[in-house]
């Protein structure tokens, strides 16, 4: 394959400039290259965009309506049907109603009132410090201390906590970590995160210009799909992502109008991709919209499931061959329980793959302080790594995120030290490392529990938990109850969690937020370091449904 | 022809422009960094509100309270003041695990929302304030851009289009843009103090008929970068306007602290709707922004703001909702930040008078600065500053003569833009040019940050100075 091959994200098909300039006749040469919008459309006849056909306009709408009681009263300016339509598609399990409804609860106990459980347990979210995660010690001196740098004459601190403190104090204007960094991150940050990546990669060189601080990996996926969605109709960008999917994804997607194109995994072997089923989903979303990136989360949400490398080398050579840009998820990389299983990540795999494929495939790769060992999910701290992306892109990609201003700085300072942590010999280091594998060890082996404990009861099959923080269980829901819930008209699964909230306090996320096969049910339960309660509430909802 | 396609933002939109003036002050620091010989050793970066990166301390009562949050080892020990400590330990009860580093609700934290609407509350005199109503993000921008999105229709024919002051916040023109808004600009009066007249409000809604469909008006009260701080009459008047033309009002209110004389009053836009009455103060749809950047606390770094949504249709709070919980929530020390700027240290307590003393230092601070780059500028060639109330900025005019204007033509740059290149390469000023905020036709200004320490606004204004009657003197 030619080295010099045509970028898939170019200049040419790129995040569309809003509507042109103001007003739409300014343009000068510079400018001839970008793509641009014009005329647009909404093709009704899409199968995949059901976006509202109501005119955004505000004429023909009523200035005023009766109300109940017959008077009139002004209608609202901004309403239902004429905000952006693409946003009211926009849904987020993980915090969506059944987390309401547990909010609820916990309000109602906090007020004496009685109920079947004495706590509601957030089993909905991955947020380790809310389920007894601690912090490591060290990344929270060192915080500390840029924080408040008059800490760094007590000694009480070590002495390696407070070299650290100086060297991010000094990359800070004003030595101060409430001053604006670049938009891009700080230049030392970036830096480290290159070098940890070449030390995790087995030495590949990694760039720190390619490198881009983000307000938690999320913040970076977004951007990385705005540069990517464009087109209308039959051209409209489509981007693969998997069955089950992290709900960031389709919210995303559904609220830039781009097309989500499902592959599925596969249940009955542990959640593996199988690249057939990726050339199934690619081939039939040709038929209607503009196939552009592949998004793969490895380890997987909420699935758990650790690609081989094997996998990842297919999944390259396919991304290679069909012309797609990968978006390769890797924040849980830390999180790797299951004997045999191993992360590899895609940047590694891909230059291992030789310059056919490294010099062309054009990747996204992305990471967070969210997860793994640290779980300083309230930190907003994250970083993605950008391979063989054009200039001109590069460009538009600078814009976008000096809208952000910049990535907060405690969490660059903070993946500073994630990706630079203590050192055999320095003062914090046995210490670091006690915590760090204390944590891993008690969350792979509460996965491995989790595991044993949901498939010992009936109704209820779980797949090893491999990786990640959680596990995705299959449940059999008696067809009585799929009957009330639809009557209810919730999905089966959402009727079964928030029956379990009600009688457990236990919140869980449904499968259905996630996405799976038809006619399948499943929930997302967040790995505890405490008791695993699951077990008798499924019993007594199987019983009571039967 | 339309007065769109001749906007005044168009060449703001270069973005590469202006990028590069900030790679070039970069590169040059770079370059001191290495010895390399300059006629300056320091750059200095008044090009944003950056406080901290100019002098400005951070407040000792706010670090604290960081700093014992983050490590709670810190409330056990005797190393800080009471009163921090037990504010730490109130907020580490506050959130999930008692940690910092863990999720908060998406809008933010309960009890912390529920402070800040306190706040909004006494600070408008009793307009109360609906917590329910209230959403932090990471920055005033975010939550600016969220409310954007639902507003505007990128695919809509005709477009969205949102009535933006002459001149406006840069990131606020490029945010707009990127979500395929259309910007109808409205001109502020230089002559009269960057007065808002509405008659403009109204010439600028007639010239987008047939061009777009407008469907709100920003406003950015104190102003950026022209520190202009609105009448109450003025408010009135904006607020009529938007009630008559059924345009949503987004007030965008981060300088609000930032008064410095005495003549001049923060009004907040939901204190003047209210007090109006019915029927403006129940239906005209209002969101308002505020940030921990500015004002005394300076805190951008760590990046959190809020919008409160006022009298919006309640069957769009799902909608809302769900759009902000996607971003998972507000960097939590962040909305620490905004808990501590909206509920500061009171009479009494032992960090009060050390928090004062500081807050008083700041505000002394750049009061002074404003009096004395203000004189200097009037005093300067073919420069012209009008007195202004509030904002973090100064946005003097600068008369270049037509040598000056032809020699950044052949460079393809603004005249301003040229104008600060040079002041960058000959002196290590990095200041902003006025074409980057949109200005009327023919005129240039430059953006000069007043929240720096003292010492730094006299070395800008020396360098500043001699650099100007040099420009002037060999480009005349």
């Amino acid at each position: 394959m030619s080295a010099t091959r045509i970028r898939i994200l170019s200049a040419r098909n790129v995040l569309p400039l809003g509507r042109g300039q103001s007003g739409g006749a300014q343009r000068s040469d510079g400018d001839s290259k970008l793509r641009l919008l014009t005329s647009p459309h909404l093709s009704p006849s899409s199968p995949a965009r059901a976006l509202s056909s109501l005119s955004a306009t505000r004429r023909g709408l009523p200035q005023e309506k009766m109300s109940e009681n017959g008077m009139m009263s002004r209608a609202k300016v901004l309403t239902i049907d004429n905000m952006n339509p693409t946003v009211k598609k926009v849904e987020y399990a993980v915090r969506g109603p059944i987390v309401q409804r547990a909010l609820e609860l916990e309000r109602e106990l906090s007020e004496g009132m009685k109920k079947p459980f004495a706590e509601v347990i957030k089993a909905n979210i991955g947020d380790a410090h809310a389920m007894g995660q601690q912090p490591i010690t060290f990344f929270r001196q060192v915080l500390a201390l840029c924080s408040y740098p008059e800490l760094l004459n007590d000694n009480t601190f070590p002495e390696d906590a407070k070299s650290r403190a100086h060297r991010i104090l000094q990359s800070c204007g004003g030595n101060s970590m409430g001053s604006y960094s670049a938009s891009q991150g700080i230049e030392s940050v970036r830096k480290d995160v290159a070098l940890y990546i070449e030390r995790r990669d087995g030495g590949m060189p990694c760039d720190p210009d390619n490198i881009y601080l983000t307000t938690g990996a999320s913040d970076g996926i977004v951007t990385m799909l705005k540069l990517l969605v464009c087109g209308e109709g039959a051209s409209r960008t489509g981007i693969m992502i998997s069955i089950p999917q992290y709900p960031l994804y389709s919210a995303a997607l559904a609220e830039l109008g781009a097309v989500q194109i499902n592959y599925y995994l596969n249940e009955e072997n542990c959640w593996s991709m199988d690249i057939n089923e990726l050339q199934r989903a690619l081939n039939e979303a040709r038929e209607y919209c503009n196939p552009r990136a592949l998004c793969i989360i490895n380890p997987g949400n909420p699935t758990g499931q650790v690609q081989s490398r094997q996998c990842i080398e297919d999944v390259i050579r396919f991304a290679a061959k069909e012309r797609l840009f990968l978006m390769a998820d890797e924040v849980y990389q830390d999180n790797v329980y299951a004997d045999g299983c191993e992360f590899h990540s895609f940047k590694k795999v891909l230059f291992e793959m030789g310059p056919e494929y490294s010099k062309s495939v054009e990747l996204a790769s992305f990471h967070s302080t969210s997860k793994c060992y640290m779980g300083e999910c309230g930190f907003r701290g994250g970083y993605m790594e950008i391979i063989n992306m054009d200039d001109e892109v590069k460009v538009q990609l600078t814009k976008l995120v000096s809208v952000r201003l910049c990535p907060p700085v405690p969490g660059q300072a903070l993946m500073d030290l994630v990706v630079n942590p203590p050192q055999p010999g320095e003062p914090s280091y046995d210490s670091f490392l006690k915590e760090r594998t204390a944590t891993l060890n008690a969350l792979a082996e509460k996965a491995k529990l989790t595991e044993q404990v949901l498939n010992t009861v009936q109704g209820i099959s779980c797949n090893p938990v491999q990786g990640a923080m959680y596990s995705f269980p299959r449940i059999i829901i008696p067809e009585k109850a799929i009957k009330e819930a639809m009557a209810l008209g919730q999905q089966p699964d959402m009727f079964y969690c928030m029956k379990m909230l009600e009688e457990t306090g236990i919140c869980l996320v449904p499968g259905s937020g996630f996405g799976q096969k038809d006619g399948t049910y499943h929930f997302r339960y967040k790995i505890p370091l405490s008791r695993i309660r699951m077990s008798f509430c499924h019993f007594k909802f199987t019983l009571q449904y039967s | 022809m339309s007065v769109l396609q001749n906007t005044p933002y168009g060449r703001s939109l270069k973005h590469l422009e202006y990028a590069a003036l900030g790679g070039r002050a970069y590169q040059i620091r770079k370059e001191l960094k290495q010895g390399l010989e300059k006629p300056f050793k320091t750059v200095i970066d008044v090009s944003s509100g950056n406080l901290h990166s100019a002098g400005i301390k951070p407040l000792t009562f706010v670090r604290q309270v960081f700093a014992a949050c983050l490590y709670p080892q810190l409330i056990k020990s005797n190393k800080l003041p009471a009163d921090v400590k037990q504010r730490a330990q109130a907020l580490l009860e506050e959130c999930a695990g008692g940690s910092v580093g863990s999720y908060t609700p998406t809008r933010g934290i309960p009890e912390v929302i529920h402070r800040i609407s306190q706040f909004i509350t006494w600070r408008d005199k009793g307009a109360a304030s609906n917590p329910e109503n209230i959403y932090l993000t990471p920055g005033s921008q975010w939550a600016l851009e969220n409310i954007l999105k639902i507003l505007v229709n990128r695919l809509a024919s005709p477009g969205t289009g949102i009535l933006t002051p002459v001149p406006c916040y840069s990131t606020s023109i490029l945010s707009m843009n990127l979500l395929g808004a259309i910007l109808v600009p409205y001109y502020l009066d230089e002559e009269n103090g960057w007065e808002l007249h509405v008659q403009e409000l109204h010439r600028a809604l007639a010239s987008a008929k047939g061009v777009c469909n407008p469907r709100a008006v920003y406003i950015i009260n104190p102003g950026n970068p022209v520190g202009q701080v609105q009448s109450k009459k003025s408010m009135q008047e904006v607020i009529q306007f938007v009630y008559e033309k059924r345009l949503i009002l987004l007030a965008d209110e981060v300088y609000q602290d930032s008064i410095y004389t005495g003549n001049s009053t923060f009004y907040s836009y939901r204190k003047v709707l209210s007090e109006m009455g019915p029927p403006f103060s129940d239906t005209v749809e209002l969101a308002s922004f505020h940030s921990v950047s500015k004002g005394f606390i300076g805190e951008c770094g760590l990046r959190c703001g809020y919008v409160e949504l006022v009298n919006l249709d309640p069957s769009l709070k799902d909608y809302i909702y769900k759009l902000f919980s996607k971003d998972s929530c507000a960097p939590v020390l962040g909305q620490i930040a905004m808990d501590l700027m909206t509920n500061p240290p009171q009479p009494g307590d032992p960090s009060y008078s050390l928090y004062e003393a500081e807050i008083r230092a700041i505000r002394d601070t750049v009061t002074d600065n404003v009096k004395r780059a203000s004189a200097v500028f009037n005093s300067l060639p073919c420069v012209s500053h009008h007195p202004v109330n509030g904002g973090a900025f100064l946005f003097p005019k600068i008369d270049l003569p037509t040598k000056a204007v032809q020699k950044a033509k052949e460079e393809n740059l603004e005249p301003d833009t040229f104008y600060c290149y040079r002041l960058l390469e000959e002196t290590g000023v990095y200041a902003c040019p006025g074409s980057e905020y949109g200005q009327a036709a023919g005129s240039h200004h430059i953006r000069v940050c007043t929240l720096i320490s003292r010492d730094v606004m006299e070395e800008l204004l020396t360098r500043l100075s001699s650099f100007h009657r040099r420009f002037m003197k060999n480009l005349s």
